[in-house]
């Protein structure tokens, strides 16, 4: 328990410790923690931002969706209406069709009609005429009586 | 010593005390004991060696598993200094207290080692007496102790400056009124000579005591075969309370350290 000079020597030793930690011991270690620190940092930091946008896209998402949705749903009016109206067209473009091959039947009908009639009305005049002759047994002149024979074959 | 000197309880512990003294001059003060001298600055490169060798390639990605125990220990000493430092612990006080602590927890698991072993080993080497924990003896200690204590005189003044440093001495704790200077100063006086003290003190006192039990129950193996087995088991048995006492030890070094050395930092 005697006090001697191993007490400047430890000492000496123990400042030289401190120094040396102080120096080339604590730095790289706090440097290489430090680091650490800031990439977990950074790290956590990039996973909040993660987290952000994926909420973000989540809501963007959505309303991509929705709007999708509307769109569709439009589009399918629509068909709807062009359908609607293309079945309509096309009614009343038969309609007016009919109506117009019907017309065309009544006058070419109208038409065969009074052609029979003319032809009728020819031959009505000749049978007549026949007629009389034979009735008459003696020629009369169609022509003089040409105005008569008219007039007899349009009350027909 | 001679080898046909016979064994006696007080010669053997007192030969296991016996510190291998090395005369520098004319002697008494002029003394250095070799063994404690060797043994802590072989530790001091060990631990301090260590944990520089693992930092040098301390990496910021995963580390492995050395270096995880490295920051283990750094971590821990840091949140103690931040605990109680209020300033940039990483210029000084932090990497000083993990010099304390790894270099004084090293030198007091020395206690673990089995001494008759070792000793003879380094007595077939050579020398006679052999300690092998520097921190049971009171040099060691006392140095550890000392220098903190210069270090917390050192700060005070670059801290306060020289002027305030003195004022602090005169002026607190009761107050600056001249006629309370004498008591102020004796107060002081008081805490600057009590610090070192206990600092040194506490780990000398544990320590030696520690080493004075092993040696009081290895006494057992002189009785017989019967008396060797339960010096064992006792001996187990201590050495089981000795490792708490050993970081234990450390751990109030280091932190008295920080404290001695922020309350420098810190004006009343």
């Amino acid at each position: 328990m005697n006090i001697n000079l191993t007490l400047f020597a430890q000492g000496i030793t123990f400042f030289a410790f401190i120094w040396f930690t102080v120096k080339f011991v604590w730095p790289p270690i706090l440097a290489a923690i430090e680091e650490r620190r800031t990439t977990i940092a950074n790290g956590l930091a990039a996973a909040d931002k993660g987290a952000r946008s994926l909420e973000e896209a989540q809501v963007k998402i959505t309303a991509i969706l929705e709007d999708a949705r509307g769109q569709a749903r439009s589009i399918l009016d629509q068909a709807q209406t062009r359908a609607n109206g293309l079945v309509d067209e096309a009614r009343t473009g038969a309609t007016q069709e009919r109506e117009r091959i019907l017309q065309s039947a009544q006058a070419e009908i109208d038409q065969q009609i009074n052609r029979a009639r003319d032809e009728l009305r020819g031959q009505v005049a000749a049978i007549t005429v026949a007629g009389a002759e034979k009735i008459l047994a003696r020629e009369i002149d169609p022509r003089a009586h040409q105005d008569l024979l008219d007039k007899l074959a349009a009350q027909i | 010593m001679a080898a046909e000197e016979v064994l006696t309880p007080t010669s053997y512990i007192s030969h296991h005390l016996m510190f291998l003294a090395q005369p520098v001059g004319q002697g008494g003060f002029w003394t250095i004991h070799v063994d404690s001298l060797v043994m802590s600055v072989l530790l001091g490169f060990v631990g301090i060696g260590l944990i520089w060798l693992v930092g040098r390639t301390a990496t910021a990605g995963v580390p492995n598993k050395r270096q995880a125990f490295v920051e283990l220990i750094f971590d821990f000493v840091d949140e103690q200094v931040r605990g109680i430092f209020h300033g940039d612990p990483n210029k000084f006080v932090a990497p000083a207290a993990l010099t304390v602590f790894l270099w004084v927890l090293l030198m007091n698991a020395t206690a673990f080692l089995p001494i008759d072993i070792t000793t003879k080993a380094i007595h077939a080497v050579g020398p006679e007496e052999f300690r092998l924990t520097p921190t049971a003896d009171i040099n060691t200690t006392f140095a550890l102790a000392l220098s903190v204590w210069l270090l917390m005189i050192y700060f005070s003044i670059k801290v306060k400056g020289l002027g305030g440093w003195i004022h602090e001495l005169f002026c607190t704790p009761f107050g600056s009124n001249p006629l309370l200077w004498l008591f102020n100063f004796l107060f002081n006086l008081v805490e600057l000579v009590s610090k070192p003290l206990s600092h040194a003190l506490r780990l000398f006192g544990n320590l030696y005591a520690g080493e004075i039990i092993f040696l009081l129950l290895w006494l057992w193996a002189a009785t017989g075969l019967v008396g060797t087995f339960g010096g064992v088991v006792l001996g187990l048995g201590w050495a089981i309370f000795h490792l708490l006492i050993v970081p234990l030890q450390a751990y109030i070094f280091m932190m008295l350290t920080i404290v001695y050395i922020s309350m420098a930092h810190e004006s009343h």
